[in-house]
C-alpha cells in the first residue's frame, strides 16, 4: 500500500530473494515437482474409480451374495466368488504357517546369533529371493517343486495324517499345497527383511538387561527382544500376508485353477488373482468382465487394508524411520 | 538347580542351532532355484537362442530374440515414463514434504506399492487397451511404470533426505536459487542413491508378468512397434512353462536363466552404486 516512497530506491535484486522462494524459476521448479507428485494420488483415484464403476453392474446384479455363493458359470451368467476368496485366504494363510517360523528364524539368527562376518552376506542372499521374478518361481514350481512334493513330501505326510480331511483325494501336483509352498518361499524375504529391521531397532539395553539378570542368550531374545518388537514383527507378518494375497503368476501356475472349495490341501484350488489372470482376456460378456472387475476390486480393497494395518504396526516399533518401506 | 540350569542352556543351544538351520534353509532355497536355472537352462543358451525367433509348436530349435528385444523395449519405455515421475515425486517429498499434500502422496505411494500387479494390469487395460481397441506394448509399459513410480518416489525421498542440511544452507547462502540448489547440489549429492533406486525399480518390473498378460499380450513374431502386441521374456516363460511340449520347457528354462541373469545384474549394479556412495561418504 505504501509503495510510493519505496520506489525510487531501485536497489539491485537482493540475493536473499532465493531464500524466500519468490524467484520465478523457483516457483516453476516447485510447480513442476508438485504436478509430478500429484500424479500418483490422481492415479489411485482413477484406479479405484475405474474398478468400482466397471464392477458396478456385477455388484448390482449379485449383491453381497457374490461373496459367499460358489457357482461360477459364465454360460449361465451366474457368478459367485466364494471359491476364489476361500482359495486366496487358504493359500495365503498356509503360506504364512510355513514362512513365519522360517523368516523369524532368519531374522533372529541374523540379528542375535550369527557371527558378524556372516550377517551381511546371508541377509543379502535371503533378500535375493525377492528379486526372482514370479514367473520363474512358477517354472521352478512346476518342474522341481511339484515332483519333489509328489515323491518326497506327500507320501509320508499321507501315511501319518492321511485319515484327516486335509490330505484326502489323489495328488496330481497342481494343488493348494504346491501354491502355498511356493508362496511361502516368495514371502520369506519380505517378512525376514522387515523383521530384521524391527529387531535391529530394539534397544541394546533390552538385551543387556535380560543377560544381566542371568538369562541365557535364547531367553534374552525370547523374553526381552521379541516381546519388545512384537507389534513390528506382527506388522512384518501381515506385510507378508499382503504380498501373498496379491501374488499372481506363480500361484496361477501351481494352484490348479479349479473353482472349488475343499479342505484337502492336495486338491486344486483357485485364487482371485489367478482368476483374473486366466479369465480376463476370455471374458466375452460384459457381466463376466464386470464380475472379474469386482474380484479385482475385492482383491485391491483387501490388500490395501492389510498393508495399512501392517504399516501402522511397524510404525509403532520403529516410529518415524523408513523401516519396511523398501520391502513394501 | 544345576539340572534346571543345564536344561536352560540346552534349550538356548537348541534354539540357536534351530534358527541357524532355518537361515540355512532360506539360503538353500535360493541356491536350489538358481542352481536349477543354470543346470536346466545353460545348455540351451546358444547363438540361435538369442538371434532366432520362435518356431511353430512341435518343431525344435528356434530362439527368443523377439522376447529379448521386447523386454528391452517395454521395460525401457516404462523407465522413460516412470523414472521422471518417480524421481520428481521423491524430490518433492524431500524438498517440500512437510505439508498435507506430501502426507497424502506418501500414503498413496505406500498403498500403490502394496497393490497387486494384476490389478494394475486391469487398470492399464481399461485406460489404454480398451479405448485403443487392441493390445499394445505401450499399455504394458504404462502398467510397469505405474508399478515403478511409488517405489522410486520413496527411495529417492529417502536418499535425498540423507544429504546433510548444511550443504543446502551453504548453497543458499552463496545465493543459489532453490531449484539450482535442489538439482545441482542436493540431487547430485544423492545421485548414487537415486541411481540405485532406479536400478532396483527397473529390476523389479523387468520380471513382471501379470500386468502384461492383457496389455502387451505377447507376440509370436518379431515386433518393434510399441502400438502392437509385443513378446517379453516373462510372458514367453509363462506360455512355454505351462505348455505341453518338452522343447518349450527347455526354452522356458533358458529364457528364465536369461531373465534371472538380467534381473541379478541390475540388482548387483544397484548394490555396487550404493557402495560407491557410502565409500565416498566415509
Amino acid at each position: 500500500m505504501t509503495t510510493v516512497p519505496m520506489e525510487p530506491v531501485a536497489a539491485p535484486e537482493p540475493r536473499w530473494r532465493a531464500l524466500r522462494g519468490t524467484n520465478l524459476a523457483d516457483r516453476l521448479y516447485r510447480g513442476v515437482l508438485t504436478t509430478l507428485a500429484l500424479l500418483m494420488p490422481l492415479l489411485l483415484l482413477a484406479l479405484v474409480g475405474e474398478l468400482a464403476t466397471s464392477a458396478w453392474p456385477a455388484i448390482q446384479r449379485f449383491g453381497l451374495s457374490f461373496l459367499w455363493t460358489s457357482v461360477w458359470d459364465p454360460v449361465a451368467g451366474i457368478y459367485g466368488a466364494a471359491p476364489m476368496i476361500f482359495g486366496t485366504l487358504a493359500s495365503s494363510l498356509l503360506a504364512l504357517v510355513i514362512a513365519v517360523p522360517l523368516s523369524l528364524g532368519v531374522a533372529i539368527y541374523l540379528t542375535e546369533f550369527a557371527p558378524k562376518w556372516l550377517r551381511q552376506p546371508v541377509a543379502f542372499l535371503v533378500e535375493l529371493l525377492a528379486a526372482i521374478p514370479s514367473v520363474v518361481y512358477g517354472l521352478w514350481g512346476i518342474f522341481v517343486l511339484i515332483p519333489f512334493l509328489r515323491t518326497v513330501v506327500v507320501p509320508p505326510l499321507r501315511a501319518a495324517f492321511g485319515w484327516t480331511p486335509f490330505l484326502s483325494g489323489v495328488f496330481y501336483g497342481n494343488s493348494l499345497l504346491a501354491g502355498s509352498v511356493i508362496l511361502a518361499i516368495m514371502i520369506v524375504p519380505y517378512i525376514a527383511a522387515v523383521s530384521r529391521e524391527v529387531l535391529l531397532a530394539v534397544p541394546v539395553s533390552q538385551r543387556e538387561a535380560a543377560l544381566g539378570m542371568g538369562a541365557t542368550r535364547w531367553e534374552a531374545v525370547w523374553t526381552a527382544v521379541v516381546p519388545y518388537g512384537r507389534a513390528g514383527l506382527i506388522g512384518a507378518v501381515i506385510l507378508g500376508l499382503g504380498r501373498a494375497l496379491g501374488e499372481t503368476m506363480a500361484v496361477t501356475m501351481l494352484i490348479g485353477n479349479r473353482h472349488d472349495i475343499g479342505l484337502s490341501v492336495l486338491q486344486p484350488a483357485y485364487t482371485m488373482a489367478a482368476a483374473i489372470a486366466n479369465e480376463f482376456s476370455e471374458a466375452t460378456t460384459s457381466i463376466y468382465l464386470s464380475a472379474l472387475f469386482e474380484v479385482g476390486l475385492i482383491l485391491f480393497v483387501v490388500t490395501v487394508a492389510v498393508n495399512a494395518l501392517a504399516r501402522v504396526l511397524i510404525w509403532r516399533v520403529a516410529r518415524g524411520t523408513a523401516v519396511g518401506s523398501r520391502a513394501l | 538347580m544345576s539340572v534346571r540350569r543345564l536344561r536352560r542352556r540346552l534349550v538356548s543351544g537348541t534354539m540357536t542351532a534351530l534358527v541357524a538351520v532355518l537361515s540355512l534353509v532360506a539360503v538353500l532355497a535360493l541356491v536350489l532355484i538358481l542352481g536349477h536355472l543354470v543346470a536346466k537352462g545353460a545348455s540351451s543358451l546358444d547363438w540361435s537362442f538369442f538371434v532366432k525367433n520362435p518356431v511353430p509348436a512341435g518343431q525344435s530349435g528356434g530362439g527368443v530374440a523377439n522376447a529379448i528385444v521386447g523386454t528391452g523395449i517395454i521395460v525401457g519405455l516404462a523407465a522413460l515414463i516412470g523414472l521422471p515421475v518417480g524421481i520428481g515425486t521423491g524430490l518433492y517429498l524431500a524438498e517440500y514434504g512437510s505439508g498435507r499434500l506430501a502426507w497424502v502422496v506418501r500414503f498413496v505411494a505406500d498403498v500403490l506399492n502394496g497393490t497387486p500387479s494384476i490389478v494394475v494390469g486391469i487398470f492399464a487395460w481399461t485406460w489404454l487397451v480398451k479405448p485403443m481397441g487392441h493390445f499394445s506394448a505401450l499399455a504394458g509399459s504404462v502398467a510397469l511404470a505405474v508399478l515403478m513410480v511409488p517405489m522410486l518416489a520413496r527411495t529417492t525421498e529417502e536418499m535425498v533426505r540423507l544429504v546433510p542440511h548444511s550443504l543446502r544452507e551453504a548453497a543458499l547462502a552463496l545465493g543459489y536459487p532453490r531449484w539450482r540448489t535442489s538439482l545441482r547440489v542436493i540431487a547430485r549429492t544423492a545421485l548414487a542413491g537415486i541411481v540405485t533406486g532406479c536400478l532396483v525399480g527397473i529390476a523389479r518390473v523387468a520380471g513382471e508378468t501379470a500386468p502384461l498378460l492383457f496389455t502387451a499380450l505377447g507376440n509370436l513374431n518379431f515386433s518393434t512397434s510399441v502400438l502392437e502386441p509385443m513378446q517379453t521374456l516373462s510372458l514367453q516363460i509363462y506360455v512355454y512353462a505351462t505348455g505341453p511340449f518338452d522343447e518349450w520347457h527347455r526354452l522356458a528354462w533358458a529364457a528364465a536363466l536369461v531373465l534371472m541373469g538380467l534381473v541379478l545384474l541390475l540388482s548387483l549394479a544397484a548394490r555396487w552404486a550404493i557402495r560407491q556412495r557410502h565409500g565416498a561418504a566415509r
